[in-house]
């Protein structure tokens, strides 16, 4: 069991995200044809604009409230007068609500994109699978919030965070230790999570790195000096 | 050198705003663009065309990128025309660029296929029988073994072969049945030798020189107008693209320009800027329609009688009222208008007879040279003359056949009407054809007498067998005709447009449905425009008017009004007919080479479409009878025939040609003369007459008759001009099919005369049926084996069209891909393979080859009075006089191959020529040999110039032919000028040293030089036009008058009442009743008339099957209905919906639109059945093609020969297979069955 814990939650995620820079890297580099979107609107359009707006709010909620609440030193939150509890019911109310509208989109999406003939026939084999697996993920979170009414204290949390930050900060051990005891919905949500962040670079989900930020700061005419 | 480390570069970036910060310039990465800039990178562009069969011969740029096609562009580097007129570019339609999709598309065909049954049954036999011949013998002379892979046809199961294999296989089953049943029981078809001249000659070479026969294709695709040949002797010759904006008046009739003709639609759009007038008549809203000041829509099929409305108020106003001098000086020249007409007595009623002839005169009138074929005029002056110029004075004398107008007496001043020089009024009967009712009253009919009288002024003349003969001028005839009152005091001629007698515009009327003022205005719009600029009225012509039973009616009907103006042979005027012929400039280079002319004559040509009603066994079915389309004044006993009847006794007179020829193998019969002691033709002649040998057409189900062996290529024939497709599918290949009517032995008709019937009619009469494609097409999935052939992008050809002045070449841009091989590679090694496997079997053979009597030779004078049958002793026999000429033809077998690969020595002995015309070509074989090199090796063909490659080929056609080299012109001229007495050489003496070469071709395409061959001028200061030469050089007509025809008198013309021009209305086809509402599904069944034009969601008018033109349209196939009809019978646009009768069923979506009248059903043809076809309900297969409910019936007009200018010539005169007079039954389907697990 130890050893099960200490590659699924020590290992894993390194090889996950090596995975995810090195291929990411090459992808951007060798295959810019593919770094895009591969947007099915032409196709079909109605349901994907409810699905997609829906599915794009609750995962961008989703992606910060974990960014945020993962990273974040316990430290910091402290320091604003935010506890353990308050933090344990805000992740709940915001994981919550945001889950259950990205639930929604990718419910749509997701039957769009295997019923619809004309989407189906268009789809790759990655293109199903990301979307089942991000599925499974967002059932598992939403799940993990009925595991998490039976302890407000938020000590599952406290446990989960020591075991991200031990990950980002390389204490392998305390990591590994601080998870090993937390219910098997969070720890079959963490693997599933690392799978996704290894899948990344062999998907359509890198577009992500590609959002046209710049658009909004740029000025009108840009000039490419021929070099 | 990494994207992302570029993007990294944050702080290293340089960044320079400018214009207030509006804009920055960056050093970026720039390397994407390259991306766009090679996707229009290219490593070579390649000049070919698209060899379709679409006449448009336009310059492509073909890009080549890695070795692979990638897009082709228009070339806009033609040579230049002149200061008054615009340049030919742009040509080239969007569907011929989305060609190179087919080279790499999932439908080419890659290797050599054959059906796995077959495959099987060749294995094992070859597994046995060392010998391959053999082993082909051992399969086809087993039924079961027969049966078994021929009903397979069509259902799949082709494996993957090797050329050895299957050039092995082919030369085996070639050997066998010249050997088993002779070499005419070998046959091919393949159409349009202009669309890639070479690779047609690769497949006839092969086939003439084993002496298989080559079908036409011209008249089998009812593109051919009869009528061409029947007023000018000529197949058809018409005028480039460019003289139509020399025309000051436009008439486009029937045809699609700027759908069907699409490259040239530029010049009808320039000229109407010039000022030019155009009137547009279609019955359906067409494309063209929007091109017209006026647009008029007569019912369709009933062209001919608006032809005869336009026709009376010309003749009335133009040559009769106010008698334009233009016109009336024309006609006299150059028509047969002033020739004599002997009146004829029939049960009391005297109705047009013969032509007078010199022989009917006392002394011949002094022309002992052909006196039955001098026709004769009333000179102004009151003697009879017999004008120079006819068909008499072509033959056997020289230097009077000229339009000069002249007889042996001096000058000429013919006489129009004998008004002033009668002898009295005779009442001559002529007869009516519109009276009669239609099945289905979807044409109207009018209440007319079926003979209407007229009073025609008369002489009296003596004949030189003691009687006297009444006889009148084909001008009174024509005024009497069309019922134009010119003052000669007959109550029975119209007194006004507006009286409703035949023909004037009020009579149309009710026929066509087109308003009589509007006939009356653009009658006079194009004879007047025609008179104030000497003949600049043109009219464009389709297949819209060709394609009925009684075209040559709707054809003569709108020459006629060309003729009354004096527009054919003037610049920008005449006829231009654009249906499918696209012409092949340099035919007299090119016959040598196609036909093996080099090396033995004659080859076998056949009538493509009396060999597929014969041996599809359509006449089985036949319906027609030939009572109900003749002349009331017509002795009816005499036409209660068959068609099929009528066929086989021109056959046997000579008329028509035949294959399989004889009932005999052809081989043998040198031998068993030998062997009774006899000459062999005498022999031949001896037991035809005896009886003991019959002509192969008496007996078509006979297995030593059946076609055993068919070649294929070039064409789609089973997917798209194979009218009566179902029959097809039986009786030929004897595999699944949709007929749902019965023959005439369960049916209880009248079965033929003349030919045997059998009560079990044949099926699968072909043991092997070889294909050669680059895509899978219907055909190719009906096939025994697939040979796939280079792309229009991967061979060496040459191409030429009626519609520009150039001669174009294909060239290869790659290599053939996957395994594909040339047309002229491919017929190569079969004919490397039959000199192999013949061995043993075959060796240096006496071949008795039968030919009927051909236009342009002395062979055209053969029957000049009646028509008589040898068998039953109403003449002799006479070879090539009345039955068919006989020749032996010596074949080397063994080197078919040696034969193929060189130039034969025949071009030096004899010489080459063309259309009555002979000159000799020994410096151009000796040029040959410089050009291509000879053949080293000893040999059947040591020291002959080589035919190696494609290039060699397209080099000999080019060096023999007049068009392309200027000292064979100048030979041709002079031969011409030697019949007509006049020097003609001046017409390519300045083009004298010029010489077209093949890479002269690909460089630039190139002005041809004028030729005898053609009727018109390459010249730098007219443009072509057809008749040209004839009205401007005095050359003949190649006719009986040598002038332009409006009467026709031969026996049978007159017997079907078409010695003028009438109005005959669609025939009856008896093909609906049968199955109209006896299958229910529920649905309301209607009655609709069929039309199967052009496409215009396919490259011209086949290769549908291409995803860019399937994505354009609707991806299938489709049916075009109006929105009446449709609502009548419960049909929305795009249901799916069943058309069918007794001939078959097809499924298909309807398109409901305005455009299509009540009435009337279209389906583009050549939708192939491999695109989304659903089953039929009524036949349970897979739904058909627009051929699934057509069925050819012949008209024994087209049947005449030996006479004149109604001779047989190869793709010039014969049967022609008309489809437009069908009517199906239309209903909505009940249950789409996809039939997927079949």
């Amino acid at each position: 069991m130890n050893q099960l814990n200490m590659f699924a939650f020590g290992i894993y995620p390194y090889l996950a995200m090596a995975v995810m820079f090195i291929a990411t890297w090459i992808r951007y580099d060798r295959e810019q044809y593919t770094w895009k979107t591969s947007s099915s609107q032409l196709l079909e359009k109605k349901q994907l604009r409810t699905g997609s707006i829906l599915f794009h709010v609750g995962i961008l909620g989703i992606f910060f409230g974990h960014f945020f609440g993962l990273l974040m030193p316990k430290e910091v939150w402290y320091f604003f007068g935010v506890t353990t509890s308050m933090k344990q019911l805000v992740a709940m109310g915001a994981g919550g609500l945001f889950g259950v509208i990205c639930f929604v989109g990718l419910t749509i999406l997701i039957q769009r994109r295997l019923f619809n003939p004309r989407i189906r026939a268009t789809s790759k084999p990655m293109d199903i699978v990301i979307l089942l697996l991000i599925y499974a993920q967002l059932i598992l979170g939403l799940l993990s919030i009925i595991v998490s009414t039976g302890h407000l204290d938020g000590a599952e949390m406290v446990r989960l965070m020591t075991w991200a930050q031990g990950i980002m900060t390389f204490n392998v051990a305390v990591a590994v230790d601080a998870i090993s005891e937390v219910h098997w919905i969070f720890k079959l949500h963490v693997v599933l999570g690392m799978t996704l962040f290894l899948l990344f670079p062999f998907t359509r989900l890198v577009h992500m790195l590609s959002v046209p930020l710049q658009y909004i700061t740029r000025q009108h005419q840009v000039v490419r000096q021929r070099r | 050198m990494s994207h992302l480390l570029d993007k990294l570069r944050f702080f290293k970036a340089r960044k320079e705003p400018f214009a207030n910060d509006h804009g920055v310039t960056t050093d970026q990465d720039r390397s994407w663009e390259k991306g766009y800039r090679q996707r229009w990178q290219h490593d070579k562009v390649v000049r070919s065309t698209h060899g379709v069969n679409c006449t448009g011969s336009c310059s492509w740029k073909i890009y080549v990128k890695d070795g692979l096609v990638t897009w082709e562009t228009q070339q806009t580097d033609y040579p230049r025309t002149r200061p008054d007129l615009p340049n030919h570019e742009p040509r080239g339609c969007p569907r011929g660029a989305s060609y190179s999709w087919y080279i790499y598309s999932a439908n080419r065909l890659k290797y050599p296929k054959v059906r796995g049954q077959l495959m099987k049954l060749w294995r094992e036999a070859k597994a046995k029988h060392r010998d391959p011949v053999t082993a082909w013998e051992s399969i086809v002379s087993d039924p079961v073994k027969a049966k078994s892979y021929k009903e397979r046809r069509g259902m799949g199961g082709f494996v993957r072969a090797s050329w050895d294999e299957v050039n092995e296989l082919i030369a085996a089953s070639n050997v066998y049945t010249t050997k088993e049943y002779g070499p005419d029981r070998v046959t091919g078809f393949s159409p349009i030798p202009a669309m890639s001249m070479v690779s047609y000659a690769a497949g006839a070479r092969y086939l003439s020189l084993i002496g298989g026969n080559c079908l036409s294709f011209y008249d089998w695709y009812c593109d051919l107008p009869p009528a061409s040949p029947q007023i000018w002797g000529e197949q058809t010759d018409v005028p480039e693209s460019a003289d139509w904006y020399n025309s000051n008046y436009i008439i486009v009739w029937g045809s699609n320009v700027p759908q069907t003709r699409t490259p040239d639609a530029h010049f009808l759009t320039e000229v109407r800027y010039k000022g030019t007038k155009t009137c547009v008549i279609t019955s359906d809203y067409s494309e063209a329609s929007k091109f017209g000041d006026t647009w008029l829509a007569p019912r369709q099929g009933t062209d001919a009688a608006l032809a005869m409305a336009f026709g009376h108020v010309i003749l009335k106003e133009f040559h009769v009222d106010k008698p334009s001098a233009y016109f009336t000086d024309y006609v006299k020249r150059t028509t047969d208008m002033p020739m004599l007409v002997m009146l004829e007595e029939n049960e009391g009623r005297l109705s047009g007879g013969r032509f007078l002839r010199a022989a009917d005169l006392v002394d011949n009138l002094g022309e002992d040279n052909n006196p039955d074929w001098k026709t004769i005029a009333l000179n102004s002056d009151g003697r009879l003359t017999s004008p120079n110029g006819a068909i008499g004075y072509r033959w056997g004398e020289k230097g009077k056949w000229n339009l000069e107008q002249k007889d042996r007496n001096g000058e000429l001043d013919l006489t129009l009407s004998l008004k002033d020089y009668r002898d009295g009024l005779a009442e001559v009967a002529f007869p009516y054809f519109g009276g009669a009712p239609h099945e289905y009253e979807y044409f109207q009919h009018t209440e007319h007498s079926d003979v209407q009288l007229r009073q025609v002024p008369f002489k009296t003349v003596e004949l030189a067998s003691g009687g006297t003969a009444k006889v009148v001028t084909v001008f009174d005839m024509m005024l009497a005709h069309y019922g134009v009152d010119n003052g000669i005091g007959d109550s029975s001629r119209a007194s006004s447009f507006d009286d409703n007698v035949p023909y004037t515009p009020a009579w149309q009327e009710v026929i066509t449905g087109v308003n009589r003022a509007d006939v009356i205005r653009i009658a006079r719009e194009f004879a007047s425009t025609a008179d104030k600029t000497r003949g600049r009225s043109m009219v464009i012509v389709g297949a819209a008017l060709n394609h009925w039973y009684h075209m040559d009616m709707n054809y003569r009907g709108l020459i006629n009004m060309l003729m009354m103006c004096g527009c054919v042979g003037q610049t920008g005027g005449g006829w231009a007919h654009y249906v499918g012929q696209e012409k092949l400039r340099p035919q007299t280079g090119w016959t040598p080479l196609a036909f093996a002319l080099d090396w033995q004559r004659p080859p076998r040509h056949m009538n493509g479409t009396s060999f597929f009603y014969n041996h599809s066994s359509q006449w089985r079915y036949e319906k027609l009878n030939m009572t109900e389309v003749i002349s009331p004044l017509a002795p009816k006993e005499k036409w209660n025939g068959s068609i099929i009847d009528f066929n086989t006794r021109a056959e046997r007179m000579g008329w028509l040609p035949s294959a399989p020829q004889l009932g005999t193998n052809p081989l043998g019969l040198t031998t068993a003369a030998a062997k009774a002691g006899m000459d062999v033709k005498d022999y031949v002649v001896e037991q035809l007459k005896s009886g003991d040998l019959k002509f192969a057409c008496e007996q078509p189900d006979n297995p030593k008759n059946f076609p055993r062996n068919m070649f294929i290529w070039r064409s789609n024939l089973l997917g798209s001009s194979g009218k009566g497709h179902e029959y097809m599918l039986k009786h030929l290949l004897g595999t699944k099919h949709g007929l749902l009517g019965k023959d005439l032995g369960d049916f209880g008709g009248q079965k033929p005369q003349d030919v045997e019937w059998v009560d079990d009619g044949a099926e699968g009469k072909v043991d092997l049926w070889v294909t050669l494609d680059f895509r899978m097409s219907t055909t190719c999935l009906y096939s025994d084996i697939v040979l796939p052939t280079a792309t229009w992008y991967e061979k060496d050809d040459m191409n030429t069209s009626d519609m520009h002045p150039f001669i174009h070449p294909l060239s290869a841009a790659i290599d053939p891909v996957w395994e594909a091989r040339s047309d002229w590679e491919i017929f190569k090694g079969i004919a490397k393979e039959f000199s192999r496997v013949c061995v043993g079997h075959l060796g240096v053979e006496k071949d008795l080859v039968t030919t009927p009597m051909h236009h342009d030779t002395p062979a055209e004078l053969a029957q000049p009075y009646g028509v008589k049958s040898w068998w039953k002793g109403e003449c002799d026999a006479i070879p090539g006089k009345t039955m068919p000429g006989l020749t032996v033809v010596e074949r080397d077998y063994p080197n078919t191959y040696a034969r193929f690969t060189s130039v034969g020595p025949l071009l030096e002995s004899i010489g080459n020529g063309g259309k009555g015309i002979s000159w000799d070509t020994k410096d151009e074989v000796k040029l040959l040999r410089q050009l291509n090199y000879t053949h080293a090796n000893e040999g059947a063909n040591q020291g002959m110039a080589r035919l190696d490659t494609a290039i060699d080929a397209c080099e000999m056609i080019l060096t023999l032919a007049p068009e392309t080299n200027g000292h064979v012109a100048v030979k041709a001229w002079k031969a011409l000028g030697e019949f007509t007495g006049l020097d003609h050489t001046h017409l390519a003496r300045p083009k004298e040293d010029e010489k077209i070469r093949w890479r002269d071709i690909v460089a630039q395409p190139r002005k041809i030089i004028s030729s005898p061959t053609w009727s018109g001028l390459e010249d730098e200061h007219v443009s072509y036009n057809a008749g040209y030469t004839n009205v401007h050089e005095m050359i003949p007509w190649r006719t009986i008058t040598g002038r332009q025809q409006f009467y026709q008198d031969h026996e049978w013309m007159r017997d079907f009442g078409e010695q003028l021009c009438s109005y005959k209305p669609p025939i009856n086809l008896k093909t609906v009743e049968p199955v109209l509402n006896k299958n229910p599904n529920g649905n309301k069944e209607i009655v609709l008339n069929w039309i199967t034009p052009h496409q215009k969601w396919g490259i011209h008018s086949t290769y549908s099957d291409n995803l860019l033109m399937l994505t354009l349209s609707r991806g299938g196939p489709i049916v075009w209905m109006s929105e009446i009809d449709a609502k009548a019978a419960g049909i929305e646009d795009n249901d799916w919906i069943e058309i069918f009768n007794v001939n078959g069923a097809i499924a298909a979506r309807a398109v409901v639109s305005q455009r299509v009248p009540e009435g009337m059903s279209m389906m583009y043809h050549a939708q192939e059945r491999i695109v989304n076809v659903p089953g039929s309900e009524m036949t349970g297969s897979r739904g058909g093609i627009h051929n699934s409910v057509t069925r050819a019936v012949m008209k024994p007009t087209h049947m005449i020969g030996g006479y004149a200018q109604q001779s047989y010539g190869f793709n010039y005169y014969g049967t022609v297979g008309c489809n437009r007079d069908e009517f199906v039954i239309v209903r909505k389907m009940s249950k789409v069955d996809w039939l997927d697990t079949e």
